[in-house]
């Protein structure tokens, strides 16, 4: 591209032409923006400071407002700005303020001596042209080099220009934190001035600084109490109450002096902004002043009644703030709340549902979440799933405090579940199995609701909902033995439409339809071997009996093989065993008793009712046998050698009918037993710190190193294909139920099979570890420990269990379970100081200073580093005076040297403090650097006003030094 | 401090903005998409501040807005401004476009891009308010352009649009 030619420059489009071009033309602006920009290329590299100008002016524009790319062009923004006219150089410093980006533009430094020279300008437009570029392009070398300039702007005699150097301080401080030593004092000064406009910047800085550090500015609260008291300046009053917000909680004794003032400006002020301010001073920072907070809630209402919106969103807003210390005042105005409930405006529907939810207690935690479900039931899906959230979140609040009856909210979960806008899937799932295993009451209305969600087919279509599912067939697997129908269970589990369900869920599915299976035919053995060691002519009597009158086996004798039935849940078991017919197989769904029907007496129909389950089971998880999800294959698997078991039981009943102590028979029972046993452990909660409190088993070494695993990896590799090939050559159902048997619990030592398998195990011990960390975690509860899972199982499984006994088991009143609290409170103590930490380096630099120039005024520092200093500044001076005359520059300005020993003054008392800082901020390799260039600012400092000449040769100079020098640089 | 200002019309295109923290172009631009994308969801008659602005911007970031016919004017600003200050500072900077192009509308804005940037540059310097009155940013947007009138003719900045131009 070549440069512009004449006919360029004289028929230059100017902006606006630009503008209606764009506006006119039809079709891709695109197009045209990029015809444009060629045209730009052109004219930019004119030597024309007009055709220049009005290149860059629309470069500037098109990058603003359409998004161009113009960091090709910084070069050209910096040539503009030399230019004398203040047209040009608003152009050009525009283009750079909107268009330089800090950390990558490296051309910014050439503007150094540009910006020097308008800061000095006598023209105040252009010193605020400067003042308002260096914002946006200030790097940490900028600021360091322009920092005197700023600082003598600092007391500009006009005072649009002061106001503008005060503002831009803030960029000073936060790139070149010493700087702070330099200008603070007369930052400080300026909020005696009589100019509010200037007072008000100073305190707007302030307000900034304070939010990040408070602390180094509560010397200066005798100023801003002075400020608060007697200016009617609503904005300066504003930023002085946002000032106080930031110290009170520092200084307690600030809240008596500052109460009276700020209720008076309440009472007095017709702004609302102001009003608006001192209510949420109060109710932030000053809550414990009961006649202020009732002031402020008076105010509130005003804001609440008002017609416009903005007054009643910040109303409630603050109503938000006070309600945890004064819930009287959102009860004051309960019913404002409620009705904003189904606002038009967004943001006061948020704000209200979060006070509703501050309101709710025990006693009111049922109506409130009708009314919010109802609410929720007509809102739009946003709003819906916040409603929910704010639900779920405040119910399950410091181990579900508020609930007393977990019947009433695990079916609102389960109706929650229903809401067809409802996207809460994970955190209901969550909460589900969270109350099966912290509230043993619930877990009867648990299985209920899982087999209520797990029936109905209409739920699969929304994939928010498939984890609840995941979580209703896990209860439903888990807490089995309250079910009123097994059968029925395992038909809802394994129905066809389960294949809409991601694999991770249906593996969820079929091992609870494993669970479901096992307890059923355990029970229905369990009972029928009571029947069969009673005496036949009892068991005939009474099926002649019970067929005429069920009543009768209410009131009948209870078995007693209940016993040995472990974890079982005795309330069910201990009811009467035995029944009934074939019809009440159907009736029994309503009935309560249906459990106690499905042995003995009818015991071909009930082996009707197994095999039929057995053959639907099969059907259903034959196919699934070669999925090539590994979860659902095992566990499909599992479930298939059982009920390849169970048939060879049932067959082996049906020949041998008369034989009741079949050695192989018994075996089968056992293990049946034993499934169903382990099946039936309860599980605890498991606390996310529970690791840490495993102890480490002897002989383990846990920070030896880890090379080897290689090896055990490897050879774990090796066997995964035979461990496989194990299960399937044999494929009989015995080794693969007991395989699950093993899984979740190693009881089995006796039988042969066992013995097989223990070797197996021995080889494959992480497989099975794993599978049965599946079992004792389930999902959001992290395992106890990972690092053992290959050595002592039992031992671990052991330990676990105690643990859990010891700490955690579930509890009936689940409140008084300890961790769970603990560990939210850890986690809310931790939120707010993680962004403090970020931040903290360059607070801490600035707030260092600060506190050494607000304490320096006090004289406070000690004797031995004054001294050190003292010497040390001395030496600096004398070094100072060296350079200048290897510089051969000689003449000084007076006011400049006056300035500068002020700075020494100041830099006496902090001079190591802030080295110390500085190395641990910055990266060595930059040190050095910094240091010279320090000396340079130092040097260039002290001359005032020739500067560009005699910079070059003092650098020159310095650069040679620098390895003596650095002690005595800031 | 001020994080943002924007001009923005009800047709989602820009027609000013000033991020008061660098942000590269393309950023830029989705900022103000996102912008746009919450404001015009917004009926009418409600509240003129939008708090949950995901995890574009900051955390704290908070955002007023005000509807003047076919523009919104957006300030972004986080915790240590007052909302309703910052509704007023909306209300003062629309009164000295006004009074600086005499009854402003839309074209006034598109036309007078650098304009714009004077006049927002006297009223905010680097995120923090400094000028509320606009009677004193007035009579310094127009010392600034008698001074360039005078140190350079021909880029007057021209207000007159042919009204047929208007659509």
């Amino acid at each position: 591209m070549s440069g512009p030619t004449l006919l360029d420059s004289l028929f230059q489009r100017s902006l606006e032409d630009l503008i209606k071009g764009l506006r006119l033309y039809v079709g891709d602006e695109s197009t045209f923006i990029s015809k444009s920009l060629d045209e730009i290329r052109r004219e930019i590299k004119s030597t024309d400071p007009q055709t220049k100008s009005i290149a860059l002016q629309k470069l500037t524009y098109l990058h603003s407002i359409h998004g161009v790319d113009m960091s090709w062009a910084s070069f050209h923004a910096i040539e503009l700005s030399s230019s004398h006219s203040l047209n040009f150089k608003r152009i050009a410093y525009l283009a750079a303020s909107l268009s330089f980006d800090p950390s990558t533009t490296d051309v910014i430094l050439l503007l150094t001596n540009q910006l020097r020279k308008d800061l000095q300008s006598p023209n105040s437009h252009e010193v605020s042209l400067a003042l308002n570029a260096l914002y946006f392009i200030a790097t940490p070398d900028l600021a360091r080099d322009l920092t005197p300039e700023v600082f003598i702007l600092l007391n500009s005699n006009k005072g649009s220009t002061r106001k503008k150097a005060i503002a831009l301080i803030l960029r000073l401080f936060e790139l070149y934190p010493d700087s702070v030593r330099v200008c603070f004092k007369r930052l400080v000064e300026n909020l005696e001035n009589s100019d509010p406009g200037i007072v008000s910047a100073v305190v707007g800085v302030f307000c900034e600084l304070a939010r990040n550090e408070a602390k180094s500015y509560l010397p200066l609260a005798p100023e801003f109490y002075k400020i608060l008291v007697e200016s009617r300046n609503n904005w300066l009053l504003i930023k002085v109450l946002k000032i106080f917000v930031e110290l009170a909680p520092l200084e307690p004794r600030l809240g008596k002096r500052l109460v009276e003032p700020i209720c008076d400006h309440l009472k007095r002020t017709g702004a609302k902004s102001l009003a608006f301010e001192c209510v949420r001073t109060i109710v932030t920072s000053f809550s414990e002043y009961e006649f202020a907070v009732r002031l402020a809630v008076e105010k509130i209402k005003e804001f609440l009644n008002d017609d416009d919106p903005n007054l009643k969103y910040l109303g409630l807003q603050a109503l938000t703030i006070v309600a945890p210390k004064h819930l009287w005042a959102v009860m004051e105005n309960k019913d404002f709340v409620i009705r904003s409930l189904s606002d038009a405006d967004a943001n006061i529907k948020l704000e209200a549902l979060q006070l509703v939810l501050a309101m709710v207690s025990e006693d009111n935690v049922m109506d409130i979440c009708k009314v919010l479900i109802n609410y929720a039931l007509k809102s739009d899906p946003e709003f819906c799933n916040e409603i929910l959230g704010c639900i779920l979140l405040a119910c399950s609040r410091n181990v579900y405090e508020i609930i007393v009856d977990f019947d009433w909210y695990v079916s609102l979960l389960g109706e929650m579940t229903r809401i067809p806008h409802c996207q809460k899937g994970e955190e209901i799932e969550k909460q589900l199995v969270d109350i099966g295993m912290r509230v043993k009451d619930a877990r009867p209305q648990l299985v209920r609701v899982g087999r209520d969600l797990l029936i109905d087919p209409a739920l699969f279509g929304n994939p928010f909902v498939h984890r609840i599912l995941s979580a209703a067939a896990w209860v439903s697997g888990e807490y089995v033995r309250f079910s009123k129908n097994p059968s029925e269970l395992v038909e809802a589990l394994l129905q066809p439409r389960t294949s809409l369900l991601p694999s991770s869920i249906k593996a969820v599915y079929i091992q609870s339809a494993f669970k479901v299976l096992t307890f059923y035919v355990h029970h229905y053995i369990s009972t029928k071997g009571v029947i069969t060691s009673a005496s036949q002519g009892v068991e005939d009597l009474m099926h002649g009996r019970v067929q005429e009158n069920p009543q009768f086996v209410r009131t009948g004798p209870v078995a007693d093989s209940d016993t040995d039935d472990g974890g079982l849940n005795p309330m069910m078991l201990h009811r009467p065993v035995r029944d009934v017919s074939v019809e009440s197989f159907e009736d029994m769904s309503v009935a309560h008793e249906w459990l106690s029907s499905t042995s003995s007496k009818v015991e071909p129909i009930t082996e009707e009712s197994i095999v039929s389950i057995l053959n639907f089971v099969e059907t259903t998880l034959g196919p699934l046998s070669g999925s090539h999800d590994v979860e659902i294959l095992e566990r499909s698997r599992n479930v298939l050698g059982l009920v390849e078991l169970i048939r060879e039981e049932l067959l082996g009943y049906l020949v041998k009918r008369e034989e009741d102590n079949d050695k192989g028979q018994r075996k089968t029972h056992e293990m049946i037993k034993l499934i169903a046993e382990a099946f039936s452990e309860e599980l605890g909660p498991v606390s996310a710190s529970s690791q840490e409190r495993v102890p480490v088993p002897e002989g383990m070494v846990l920070n030896q190193n880890l090379a080897d695993l290689d090896a055990i990896c490897g050879d774990l590799g090796l066997h995964i294909p035979t461990s496989f090939s194990f299960g399937r050559s044999i494929s009989s159902g015995k080794d693969d139920v007991t395989m699950s048997d093993l899984q979740s619990k190693e009881e089995v030592e006796s039988t042969e099979s066992t013995s097989l398998l223990a070797e197996h195990r021995k080889r494959h011990g992480l497989y099975y570890l794993q599978s049965q960390k599946k079992e004792m975690v389930y999902d959001d509860y992290p395992p106890a420990n990972d690092l053992k899972t290959g050595n002592n199982a039992d031992d671990e499984a052991d330990d676990l269990v105690k643990l859990t006994e010891q700490s955690l088991f579930p509890k009936k009143k689940a409140n008084q379970a300890k961790p769970r609290p603990v560990v939210v409170k850890l986690d809310d103590g931790d939120g707010p100081f993680i962004p403090a930490k970020k931040v903290e380096s360059k607070d801490d630099l600035i707030s260092g200073a600060v506190r050494d120039v607000l304490l320096g005024d006090e004289a406070t520092t000690s004797s031995s580093r004054t001294k050190k200093s003292d010497k040390s500044s001395s030496k600096r001076r004398q070094k100072d005076k060296l350079d200048i005359d290897k510089s051969s520059v000689l003449k000084e300005d007076s006011k400049a040297l006056e300035n500068s020993e002020l700075e020494n003054a100041i830099l006496r008392r902090s001079k190591r403090h802030s080295r110390g800082k500085e190395k641990k901020h910055r990266s060595t390799a930059k040190d050095r650097d910094e240091h010279e260039e320090g000396d340079k600012q130092k040097v260039s400092h002290n001359h005032g006003k020739h500067k560009s000449r005699q910079r070059a040769d003092v650098a020159l100079t310095l650069a040679a030094q620098s390895p003596v020098i650095p002690d005595f640089l800031l | 401090m001020i994080k943002a200002v924007m001009v923005i019309n009800t047709l989602g295109k820009p027609r000013l903005s000033k991020f008061y923290e660098f942000q590269p172009a393309e950023k830029q631009q989705e900022l103000i998409r996102h912008v746009y994308a919450v404001l015009s969801s917004r009926p009418d008659n409600v509240s003129n501040f939008i708090r949950s602005l995901g995890t574009v911007f900051g955390p704290d970031t908070r955002l007023v807005y005000k509807h003047y016919a076919t523009l919104y004017f957006v300030f972004l600003f986080d915790n240590s401004e007052n909302e309703l200050a910052m509704l007023d500072l909306i209300q003062v900077f629309v009164e000295t476009l006004d009074k600086c192009f005499k009854s402003v509308c839309e074209l006034d804005v598109v036309f007078n891009y650098s304009k714009m940037h004077t006049i927002l540059d006297e009223i905010i310097l680097g995120g923090q308010v400094l000028e509320t009155d606009s009677v004193e940013v007035m009579r310094a947007v127009e010392e600034i352009s008698k001074l360039e009138s005078t140190t350079s003719a021909g880029t007057m900045i021209n207000k007159s649009i042919p009204s047929w131009w208007a659509r």
